[in-house]
């Protein structure tokens, strides 16, 4: 499918025309559990499911996606003003952003992966969860992130490279049939 | 008595009141046109006389007919001191003995006059012909075109502190009298300089030279010897001297004159002795600055490249794209300008990779410093010419100069203007022609679009209303249409397209009800009536 698509349009798609696709595998030893960060070239940042994570690749149903990470903490309070983005919360690689609670009681937490400012997370997915499974990596994405100008290089250090993920997952099948 | 005083005082407007300060000042050491500007004589010709025969002149009245060859009524009781013996010539160095009249004239002739105490030399070394020639072959140097010029003056700082110190001598001398001056009677040393100086460059260039004009001449004095003079300032009003970025000392003319305004005489006469020190250098002249007011050139561009930006782009202090709208636009225009630089704007802009097509999008060059300015509407026809041959990227018309107010028009508006645009539109659903009927149908869509994520790195996150007036179709094959749009200005027509991860809704996905990218985007118009169109 997605073959077909890029054969018929000839021309790389938004992702591929602005954005360097990043991953994190295994968040926090949970296996499978992997997050795609595309880094446009103006160094904002949007985290979204890797297609290998279990929601998409197990085709699960959601129940619930949560962005209040914590008693006092909801990432749905954050506001960014002005061009410097001042008052949005910032982040480290192992800030949650949200829950995702699945019809079949797993929750999986979603991660930023990288260091920055939170410019907006993805208030469509409260209320079309389905976006998470039909468009991952558009219209489900997670949250905006803006890194600091001085980490734009840097920040995506600690990532994988788009065949250096390919690599990880294809190794995956190799060693177990069944891998998540 | 009145009578005889009055004869005696030749061109000069003088009165009996004036002969004490005349006095007074010539004893501090003070120019005879500094003189003349504590006795508020407005009288501009006095000034223009030659340094030495108004210095005579001044002398000659001080000794009110006692010491002077034509003046054979020695009355000693006219003036108030015994004159002669007191009176310490600044034309003669050392001199402080009744010199026979004859014997002052031949050392006028051979030795300098010391440096004037207030104005440091500026109206007596730099305002003569031989100055007017240097300033205007300067100005002829630089290869101006103008038909009239302002001359401008800028003085050391310290020159105030030293006006001011003289000031308060007049001052004593006034009030001894029980005459009535204010300090703001005091002529001006810039004020007697342009009244010299005008008429004399005015000759060289053969123009006039007017209090107001389009073309700057700019003439400047240092001091260095004397830039201490300032310092004590400092600490008495420490509140006026506050650091600025953008200047060099803290101790700026206005700076200055704020502070003399509050300190009380009593306290200055204790820091700054009155009359003030006799300088042993003059003032330097700074080279002279010459600067024409901006001139404005407007038109219309096409874009027909999808590799040209609109600017100049640089990633990382790295070129991208050999050249821009603005380069190929402002190059012949500098030239032709003769314009030490320039600023560049226009009614929105275009993405690199966007055309604009039809009328073109209105934009408006300052070009700053221009040596030439005028130009005939023949020759800004064939300045668009040039323009239009260099390059087949671009193209240029109602190529015309306008006033820098009628610029503001351009901007005026702006968010309320329709702009057109032209799209290729590819769709991930195989599609019909009837699949893309239901577009023309659309009125008036209204969008709400995030800011998009390409621009948010720099602009602030908002959602913001626009309208899609009207769309319609073309079908060209089953996974592309061409799509023209009719839109308030400020729509971002590729994030309406794609999307932008649903960051703007309703966009064409969820009309189409597939996912739809755009190929190809083209400015058809831009809706600004202005700058007005030029015929043949
Ligand atoms: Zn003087």
């Amino acid at each position: 499918m997605e073959g077909n698509v890029t054969e018929h349009r000839g021309t790389p798609s938004v992702i591929d025309r602005y954005f360097t696709r990043w991953y994190k595998t295994d968040l926090k030893g949970k296996p499978c559990e992997d997050h795609c960060i595309l880094q446009h070239s103006n160094r904002i940042c949007v985290i979204t499911l890797a297609e290998s994570h279990p929601i998409i690749q197990k085709e699960k149903k959601i129940q619930s996606v949560n962005y209040q990470i914590s008693a006092g903490c909801s990432r749905l309070q954050n506001k960014v003003s002005g061009k410097s983005k001042r008052g949005g919360q910032f982040l480290t690689e192992l800030a949650p952003l949200c829950r995702i609670t699945c019809t079949d009681g797993e929750e999986y937490t979603i991660f930023s992966c990288i260091r920055g400012r939170l410019l907006e997370v993805n208030e469509d997915i409260l209320t079309r969860p389905s976006l998470l499974l039909e468009k991952p990596s558009t219209d489900g994405y997670i949250a905006v992130i803006l890194p600091k100008f001085e980490e734009s290089k840097s920040v995506t250090d600690g990532l994988l490279s788009r065949a250096e993920y390919e690599e990880v997952v294809s190794k995956r099948t190799a060693v177990k049939p069944e891998p998540c | 008595m009145r009578k005889i005083a009055s004869k005696d005082l030749g061109m000069l407007p003088l009165k009996e009141k004036d002969r004490p300060i005349v006095r007074a000042l010539l004893s501090a050491g003070c120019c005879a046109r500094c003189i003349l500007r504590f006795c508020c004589i407005g009288l501009q010709s006095a000034y223009r006389q030659s340094y030495e025969d108004l210095m005579n002149e001044l002398q000659t009245f001080v000794s009110a007919g006692g010491c002077g060859k034509s003046h054979d009524v020695a009355d000693h009781e006219h003036t108030e001191d015994p004159p002669c013996k007191r009176v310490k010539l600044d034309t003669v160095e050392g001199d402080t003995e009744v010199v026979p009249h004859a014997q002052a004239e031949s050392d006028l002739d051979t030795a300098e006059p010391k440096v004037c105490v207030v104005c440091l030399g500026v109206l007596q070394h730099f305002c003569d012909k031989t100055f007017a020639k240097k300033v205007s072959e300067a100005v002829t140097a630089e290869g101006y075109q103008f038909d009239s010029l302002v001359l401008s003056v800028s003085l050391p700082a310290q020159l105030s502190v030293r006006e001011h110190s003289t000031w308060l001598l007049v001052k004593k001398e006034v009030r001894e009298k029980g005459l009535c001056l204010g300090k703001d009677d005091v002529i001006q040393v810039k004020e007697a300089f342009k009244w010299i100086m005008n008429g004399l460059v005015s000759q060289e260039l053969c123009v006039p030279v007017l209090a107001k004009s389009l073309f700057e001449v700019s003439v400047g004095f240092t001091h260095p010897e004397t830039d201490g003079d300032c310092h004590f300032l400092a600490t008495t009003c420490s509140d006026c001297f506050k650091p600025a970025k953008n200047k060099q000392s803290v101790f700026t003319r206005m700076a200055v004159v704020k502070a003399l305004e509050k300190i009380t005489d009593e306290n200055f006469r204790r820091q700054f002795p009155c009359p003030p020190k006799c300088p042993t250098t003059r003032c330097t002249a700074q080279d002279i600055q010459c600067l024409h007011v901006s001139v404005f050139v407007a038109g219309r561009y096409n874009k027909f490249s999808r590799t040209l930006p609109q600017t100049p782009w640089v990633i990382d202090g790295e070129r991208r794209m050999e050249s821009s709208v603005e380069e190929l636009i402002t190059a012949p225009l500098l030239s032709a300008f003769r314009s030490e630089g320039f600023n560049f704007s226009s009614s929105g802009r275009e993405d690199v990779d966007v055309r604009t097509l039809g009328n073109g999008r209105p934009f408006a060059v300052e070009l700053l410093n221009p040596h030439r300015s005028q130009f005939s509407k023949e020759e800004v026809r064939e300045l668009q010419e040039a323009i239009n041959k260099s390059s087949d990227k671009i193209r240029v018309r109602d190529l015309q100069i306008v006033t820098r107010d009628a610029v503001g028009h351009m901007k005026e508006g702006e968010e309320e203007k329709t702009k057109s645009y032209g799209a290729l539109i590819w769709t991930q659903r195989p599609i019909e022609k009837e699949d893309i009927e239901f577009i023309k149908d659309i009125k008036e869509l209204k969008i709400a679009q995030k800011t998009p994520l390409r621009v948010l790195h720099r602009r602030p996150l908002a959602v913001r209303q626009r309208v899609i007036h009207t769309m319609t179709a073309r079908f060209l094959d089953a996974h592309h249409f061409h799509l023209h749009l009719r839109t308030q200005a400020g729509t971002y027509i590729k994030e309406f397209v794609h999307g932008d991860f649903g960051r703007t809704r309703p966009n064409l996905c969820d009309l189409m009800k597939t996912d739809t990218d755009i190929l190809e985007l083209d400015v058809e118009s831009v809706d600004v009536d202005w700058p007005p169109a030029v015929g043949d």
